[in-house]
């Protein structure tokens, strides 16, 4: 299906965007000679659009722009790179790459994102390129890490079963490089790939997307048990390994999950992933890519905010999709297997995996790497590279993993932590330990609040109150994003806080801590005195009523502050 | 020629005067404008029976001829020789100006009685128009001038080291040709007027006297007026007009190692109008602290009196706003070496000894030299007497009146650097940057530059060379083609330090590409990349085209720093004629000379 045309008339009625895709020649776009104009920092709309399915955003300093507009000078512009790193696992030596292109070309700082990637901010339009072409000789790519295809596959860095890891991992980047797009466009504009004859691209060029790609982006995820570190029910696609003595058996299918919603536009809604059955190993494949060919062929194409996949499956029902799936498939997911999750955050500190290698889970705030001061995160991550002999693995909550290392080498490394003040950064409140904040300001286009700048500072205050009340140890997962698209999860936060417009945020409580239940709406458009107000009764009652081993999220639905949500659908009600 | 119209409000006259007025002051060409303008102070003067002199009431049909040869950069020689004309005609004398520039050589042998007004320029160089002459003057073809009598008018600034050196330089040039100075020469520092209107008077008494001339009205009122009439407007230089600052802001980013500030004044009834290519100037109020600190190593009192011209005032205030107190200029060096009695100050002072005067020039200022060559008790009359008065800096006008009525915009890069342990500022630079207050009122008059004006045909080709502020005028050019819907493709070559921070006027740019009112621009970020980039790089690596717009009659404009741009400049065009027209070098700089006799290739550089 992917090379039926369609027709002009089809087209003309189809968003902006899919016009945009379908003159691209495969994602070709003019961005070659958008990058060569001297006049700007930026580049045309159209291409802005195309570079994403590169892995790079345009953006600007929105610290600035009203300065410079006044100065006469354009916006700050530079770009976001967002590198792919399947299931989150990197070399050392990949490590000290980031580490220098984010000193030589970017703003100074990696920033590990909530699915397991890095990203670069702050790189000139003119330092592309080069920066792109490097991150492709270190083996790393940045193809697919955005756009309307399928993302970075997340996967559980699992230190604890370290056998069923790496099974599990190969899976992930099975997964991941069968879904990744085709074209060659990407060698040509960054890897000065020759040209396909006449620029033109191959009619075949993508057999599993076709020329206009998906309709929205889709996103895959990996989840091992216990642990629910990637929220797999917040993906489009999901799959959970099941365990039966000590093998790996196959895995659960998740398919509808997705968060992203609109201020006030109630069609818009986060919704939670079903899980539809069961596949074994050599068949997941061949599932991932029949679901997204459903995506594909059925998403919603003319309203981009209708187009995710979870509408697509709400619109014509989780019945039609299997019988859809089956169909394609030409055989039936079997019986969901038995499955558990028990938490979603991370474990901090050391552990020693089954290969008798050691594991190091550090807290990074917000997953920003960077030197602070008197805290030199980023100089003691390079110098902890430089002699690592394992690998880094990047966890979905923004944290990062020091894994493998040998028990020869864990005293070196434990060394450099202390050297580096980096020995006990599980040292916090537990509040802190489980909070996520998205990027926000200044570099992303769409925040409407600040979220990464802000949330330290709110945790600050919030933790007078923990510790008053006995609850500084005590995880509750906090998340907060600068707006509805989600990108810290914020609706699966036993506490969540979605930006409206400086300094005032939507709170929701109530979500579940395995991740499986979303938060509702406790309070509209508040302001950080409103915040506190209305959070330290809460907290103190939390502490003096909570039954043994309650959950926040389910505290404040027991004493009705808020309703449960069963599903997406009534995220609103 | 462009006035701003007047009504009751803004002059003395009736509403049907203003309207008769204005209806007539616009049919005007600007060289009738000046000569009515003269006539009219000329009569005034006549009336009051004082200063001014009476001007071409009469213009004699025959009697006695009389050459002015002029040499001019910026205009200030043009004003001098037009004021020499008006007198001179009002003293029977047959007068007429001829531009070096435009002078026809052969002619030269014939001349019998010549004024020479000439400027300096670069370091010791002629003006642009003048180059040709100079050098035809000073060579082997010179004609011999046994015939003819001369007098020459320098006009120079005594801050730089060949003071008046043109001046200098054809004053002796004529002599060794023969020809026989009637009159003394006078090298005139920045305030010009007074010094170049007494020659006027000496030089053309002379030739009065000489060749037996009838003055067209009784010679005995005709005195020497102190000022310019035939160029002034109510506002003029010797009554500068107070502008309101509508906006001063800084256009480079964050980040950057410039501070380039885009001033906005209004002339809002003051009667000030310009054209693309005029330039403002300003007169700046020094730096207290500098001013005190000067005061205090000098041992004075800031309160004690002086006087400046007429009037008395204290010393601290003569220093803020009537002297020149950090530029080192050699006169002031002199007056002050006598007054201190200083023999080694003296030593370095002595003709001979240049090099060691250079040395220590360099990167001092006045406050330097009253703490190397102190003195004991000189009084405050005595020390303001050592010092010049402070010239009026003068600044490119980066807008035109069409796209801007009754405002006028500059772009100030603030001069700031190290020298000899110690933190200097640019008087005016740093007067915009650092104490302009609220509402402020900036000393404003318009100096006016025929040598640096767009192509009377608009739809000529223009290129344009501007770097840094450099780039100023060039934003009057398109503002001002745009308005006059001219047709005429616009170039434009920009650079500066780096795009992000520097890249000036950027959004204007990018609006008038988008437009097409700019056809092209290139750019050159000298920091952005390993190797240093600058503008010539960027001609040459489009020689072809430029080469291709020059046969296509573009004309070339450069503006800006003139210690290293300009001549790197000069040189990449002369490269690009060279190598792209098939010409030897003396063919390409033949080509190039053409241009500048055509009006085709002009700077307006500093
Ligand atoms: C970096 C990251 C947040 C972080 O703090 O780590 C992030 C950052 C951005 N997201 Fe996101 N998203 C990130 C995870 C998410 C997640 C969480 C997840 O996937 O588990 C979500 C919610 C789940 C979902 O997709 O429904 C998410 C939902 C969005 C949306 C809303 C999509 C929707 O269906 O409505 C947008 C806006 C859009 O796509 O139109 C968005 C768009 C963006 C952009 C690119 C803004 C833009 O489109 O111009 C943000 C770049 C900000 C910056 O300056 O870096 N991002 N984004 C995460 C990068 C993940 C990765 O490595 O790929
Ligand atoms: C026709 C014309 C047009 C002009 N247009 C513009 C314009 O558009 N924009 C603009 O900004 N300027 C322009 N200028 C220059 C301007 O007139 C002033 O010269 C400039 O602003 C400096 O004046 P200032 O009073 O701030 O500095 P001043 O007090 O006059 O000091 C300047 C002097 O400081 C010394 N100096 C400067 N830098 C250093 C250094 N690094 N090391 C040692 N000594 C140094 C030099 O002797 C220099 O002459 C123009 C000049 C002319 C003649
Ligand atoms: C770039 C530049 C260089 C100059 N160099 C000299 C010089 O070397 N010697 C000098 O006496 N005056 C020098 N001057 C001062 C001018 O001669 C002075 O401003 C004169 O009034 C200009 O007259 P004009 O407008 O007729 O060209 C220079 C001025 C400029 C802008
Ligand atoms: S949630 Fe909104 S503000 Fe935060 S990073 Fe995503 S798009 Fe930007």
């Amino acid at each position: 299906m992917s090379t039926t045309p369609v027709s002009p008339e089809e087209l003309a009625k189809r968003a902006e965007v899919e016009r945009i895709k379908d003159k691209s020649r495969f994602l070709r776009g003019t961005i070659t000679e958008g990058l060569a104009d001297p006049v700007t920092g930026a580049i045309s709309e159209s291409d802005g659009i195309l570079t994403k399915f590169h892995g790079t955003y345009q953006q600007d300093d929105r610290d600035l722009r009203d300065e410079r507009r006044k100065q006469k000078l354009e916006p700050l512009y530079s770009f976001m790179i967002r590198v792919r790193v399947p299931g989150g696992v990197c070399t050392p030596a990949q490590w000290l790459e980031m580490d220098r292109l984010a000193t030589t070309y970017a703003n100074h700082t990696i920033r590990l994102t909530t699915r397991q990637a890095f990203q670069l901010h702050g790189v000139l339009k003119r330092n592309l390129k080069t920066t792109i072409a490097e991150i492709n000789h270190a083996l790393m790519d940045t193809i697919a890490a955005c756009g309307d295809v399928n993302r970075n596959v997340m996967c559980n860095p699992n230190p604890y079963q370290s056998h069923l890891h790496a099974e599990v991992y190969e899976v992930t980047k099975a997964i991941s490089d069968h879904l990744t797009p085709r074209t060659r466009a990407y060698h040509e504009i960054w890897l000065d790939g020759e040209k396909v004859a006449g620029g033109e691209a191959k009619d075949n060029e993508e057999p599993i997307y076709g020329k206009h790609y998906l309709p929205r982006k889709f996103k895959t995820a990996v989840a091992v048990p216990p642990s629910n570190d990637v929220d797999i029910f917040a993906n489009d696609l999901g799959f959970i390994a099941v365990e039966e003595d000590g093998k790996l058996a196959g895995f659960n299918v998740t398919v509808g999950g997705g968060l992203g919603m609109t201020h006030s536009e109630p069609a818009t809604y986060p919704r939670l992933a079903d899980v539809i059955g069961f596949t074994p190993t050599d068949k997941v494949l061949q599932v991932a890519e029949e679901i997204v060919k459903i995506q594909r062929d059925f998403g919603d194409r003319v309203n981009r905010k209708h187009a995710r996949f979870k509408y697509t499956i709400d619109d014509r029902g989780i019945a039609w999709f299997k019988e859809e799936l089956n169909q394609r498939l030409g055989w039936k997911l079997g019986k969901v297997r038995p499955y558990a999750f028990d938490h979603s955050g991370d474990r901090y500190g050391w552990v020693e995996g089954t290969n008798k290698r050691w594991h190091l889970t550090l807290f990074i705030q917000n997953g920003r790497v960077k030197d602070m001061e008197g805290y030199p995160l980023m100089t003691g991550l390079r110098e902890i590279a430089k002699i690592h002999d394992g690998d880094f693995r990047l966890t979905a909550n923004q944290n990062l993993i020091i894994g493998n290392v040998s028990a020869k080498k864990k005293p070196a490394i434990e060394k450099l932590l202390k050297k580096y003040g980096m020995q006990d950064t599980d040292q916090q409140s537990a509040l802190r330990l489980n909070a996520m904040a998205c990027v926000a300001f200044p570099t992303c286009g769409l925040a409407m609040a600040e979220s990464e700048r802000y949330l330290p500072g709110l945790i600050t205050k919030l933790e007078k109150v923990l510790e008053e009340e006995g609850l500084r140890d005590e995880p509750i997962l906090i998340r907060m994003t600068g707006c509805p698209n989600g990108c810290a999860r914020p609706y699966l936060g036993e506490i969540g806080f979605v930006g409206k417009a400086p300094g005032r945020y939507n709170l929701y409580l109530g979500a579940g801590f395995r991740g499986d239940r979303l938060n509702k709406l406790y309070r509209e458009n508040v302001n950080e005195q409103q915040i506190l107000e209305e959070l330290t009764p809460i907290l103190r009652r939390y502490a003096k009523e909570r039954e043994a081993g309650e959950r926040f999220g389910d505290f404040v639905i027991r004493k009705k502050y808020v309703k449960a949500v069963k599903e997406g659908k009534d995220f609103h009600a | 020629m462009q006035f701003p119209s007047l009504d009751r409000n803004n002059s003395p006259l009736s509403e049907e005067q203003a309207r008769l007025f204005n209806q007539f002051a616009g049919s005007l060409s600007p060289e009738q404008a000046s000569w009515i303008s003269g006539y009219l102070a000329g009569v005034r003067a006549v009336a009051h029976g004082s200063g001014g002199g009476v001007h071409a009431v009469s213009a004699p049909v025959h009697g006695p001829e009389l050459t002015i040869l002029v040499g001019s950069q910026t205009g200030n020689s043009d004003k001098v020789a037009e004021e020499a004309k008006a007198r001179a005609l009002a003293k029977g004398l047959k007068a007429t100006v001829k531009s070096m520039g435009d002078y026809k050589l052969p002619q030269l042998k014939n001349e019998k009685n010549v004024l020479v007004v000439i400027s300096t320029q670069g370091e010791g160089d002629p003006p642009d128009n003048a180059k040709e002459f100079y050098e035809f003057l000073h060579g082997k073809r010179a004609p011999k001038l046994e015939q003819a009598k001369f007098s020459v008018l320098g006009l120079g600034d005594s801050s730089y080291t060949y003071f008046c050196k043109m001046g200098i330089d054809f004053d002796r040039r004529l002599e060794e040709l023969g020809a026989t100075r009637i009159y003394p020469r006078v090298d005139c520092d920045v305030d010009y007027e007074e010094a170049a209107s007494s020659w006027m008077e000496g030089a053309l008494g002379e030739f009065v006297q000489a060749l037996g001339a009838t003055s067209s009205v009784s010679a005995s009122v005709v005195t020497a007026p102190s000022g310019f009439a035939s160029t002034e407007g109510v506002y003029s230089k010797r009554n500068p007009f107070p502008a309101e600052v509508l906006e001063n802001l800084v256009l480079n980013g964050r980040g950057s190692s410039k501070e380039t500030r885009h001033i906005e004044l209004s002339l809002e009834n003051s009667g000030l109008t310009y054209e693309p290519g005029d330039a403002v100037g300003v007169f700046p109020v020094n730096c207290p602290e500098v001013v005190d600190r000067l005061i205090g190593a000098v041992g004075l009192g800031a309160g004690d009196m002086v006087t400046v011209g007429d009037a008395q005032m204290p010393l601290r205030e003569a220093l803020l706003t009537r002297y020149e107190v950090t530029t080192l200029t050699r006169p002031m060096m002199q007056k002050y070496a006598a007054l201190v009695g200083s023999k080694k100050l003296a030593g370095i002072l002595k003709e001979d000894a240049l090099p060691s005067f250079i040395e220590y020039v360099n990167g001092r200022e006045i406050i330097d030299l009253v703490e190397d060559y102190p003195g004991k008790g000189m009084t405050a009359i005595e020390f303001a007497q050592t010092l010049r008065k402070l010239p009026p800096r003068l600044y490119s006008i980066a807008s035109s009146l069409a796209a801007h009525p009754e405002e006028v915009h500059l772009t100030v890069v603030a001069v700031r650097y190290q020298s000899h342990g110690r933190d200097r500022k640019g008087v005016c630079s740093t007067y915009f940057a650092d104490r302009l207050g609220e509402d402020a009122r900036v000393p404003v008059f318009i100096e006016h530059n025929k040598n640096f004006k767009l192509p009377a045909d608009s739809t000529a080709p223009i290129m344009m060379v501007g770097p840094g502020t450099g780039v100023a005028p060039f934003r009057a050019f398109l503002e001002d083609r745009e308005a006059a819907g001219a047709t005429g493709r616009n170039w434009l070559f920009f650079g500066d330090q780096h795009f992000e921070t520097d890249f000036m006027y950027q959004v204007e740019w990018q609006n008038y590409l988008k437009r097409g009112l700019l056809t092209r621009i290139d750019l050159a970020f000298s920091r952005d990349q390993k190797e240093k980039v600058y503008v010539q790089h960027r001609m040459l690596e489009q020689q072809k085209d430029v080469y291709a717009w020059l046969e296509e009659g573009a004309s070339f404009y450069v503006c800006g720093d003139e210690k290293r741009m300009a001549h790197d400049v000069h040189a990449a065009l002369l490269e690009i004629v060279r190598v792209q027209g098939g010409k030897t070098a003396e063919q390409a700089e033949e080509y190039v000379k053409a241009l500048q006799r055509e009006k085709r290739y002009q700077r307006d550089v500093y």
